[in-house]
């Protein structure tokens, strides 16, 4: 890695609409994305549901989202980690949530999936490798 | 903050980014351009309807870096890069052509 | 009496302390992040299936639409409510105890 660069992670554990945990942490990552470090994002226990496809909020009179993080990929933030079993505890599968991709610049520009499903130890692990880690 | 346009007024905030999305109408753009001496021409008329599309899109206006690129892969590289854009809008492509689009400030502009 | 959840059952006890404390006949509507408890296949179904007999359980149709929750996931006897059917739930009801 680059001297000066940092391993970022931004966690997220909160579900998207009941606070504003969610939308705030998004803007700081696309925000952060500015300052070229190494970034990855983390989706633990209901930050799991940010993810979650098929969100409308027609009714609801509240701002839908959940199509900005389908720009994260522009803002080269690739690296999504979610954690399998938040996943199960509520009832979702990898088909629940959002297809999001990113085009590998040293790779011919292919679309690449930038969901990774992770265990628990995985995360654990990954966590312990970073510089700086910012809860939402 | 607001201004008029014939008897319509319209809502902005304190750096005169419109204040709701769907008041924006190309009188809108025309007008606000007007009042930086900017005239708009085909050319940004193109950027402003790519933002609109990448907000409708996105929910969020870009970053100028994200922009550029985004830009450059829609209309040409000659088009996707810093000083075309900057020569369309010298107050930065960004916050300058989300304005007259209508959007708000772009998230990630510091 | 008409109870209401607006936490998720994933973070929060509000819902636990709700079937706990509400007595049987009463009305529950799961709103705001309290509809995520209403899905299939979570850790939390088997509480809400428990209940079900006891009392009759509601779900915000809004709420359960902006996260994107699809009617067909809902536990059986779980009925979608929208804001119109929320107030006469409230009006129809002596009191409203919110747990939040």
């Amino acid at each position: 890695m680059q001297d000066g660069v940092k391993k970022f992670m931004y966690v997220n554990r909160r579900a998207p609409y009941g606070t504003v945990y969610a939308l705030e942490g998004l803007e700081v990552i696309l925000i952060g994305a500015a300052f070229d470090q190494y970034v990855s994002v983390a989706f633990i226990d209901d930050g799991v549901f940010q993810l979650k496809t098929g969100q409308d909020t027609g009714d609801s009179d509240m701002k839908n989202f959940s199509p900005t993080y389908r720009a994260l990929g522009d803002y080269d933030v690739t690296k999504l980690y979610v954690e399998e079993e938040s996943l199960q505890e509520r009832g979702l599968t990898r088909d629940d949530l959002l297809d999001l991709t990113y085009e590998d610049e040293d790779d011919d520009y292919k679309e690449k999936s930038s969901i990774h499903i992770v265990s628990r130890a995985e995360m654990a692990e990954l966590l312990e490798q970073q510089d700086v880690i910012l809860n939402f | 903050m607001s201004f008029q346009i014939s008897d319509k007024t319209y809502e902005t905030d304190e750096e005169g980014y419109l204040a709701n999305l769907s008041d924006w109408n190309p009188e809108v753009a025309e007008f606000m351009a007007k009042e930086d001496d900017c005239d708009l021409s085909d050319p940004h008329w193109e950027v402003i309807n790519f933002l609109r599309e990448y907000y409708e899109e996105y929910q969020i206006a870009p970053a100028v870096r994200v922009l550029t690129k985004a830009i450059g892969k829609k209309l040409g590289k000659d088009k996707g890069n810093s000083k075309y854009l900057y020569e369309l809008f010298p107050y930065g492509p960004a916050k300058q052509a989300c304005k007259y689009a209508g959007l708000p400030k772009p998230t990630g502009c510091v | 009496m008409l109870h209401t959840v607006n936490k998720s059952p994933f973070e929060k006890s509000s819902l636990d302390t709700c079937l706990r404390l509400a007595k049987p006949g009463s009305d529950i509507l799961l709103i705001e992040d309290g509809v995520y408890a209403a899905a299939v296949g979570t850790a939390v179904e088997q509480k809400i299936r428990e209940a079900v007999s006891d009392h009759t359980f509601y779900a915000l149709g809004p709420d359960l639409k902006a996260r994107g929750i699809e009617e067909a996931r809902l536990i059986d006897g779980v009925k979608v409510v929208g804001y119109g059917e929320f107030v006469d739930l409230a009006a129809g009801n002596e009191r409203v105890q919110a747990w939040l």
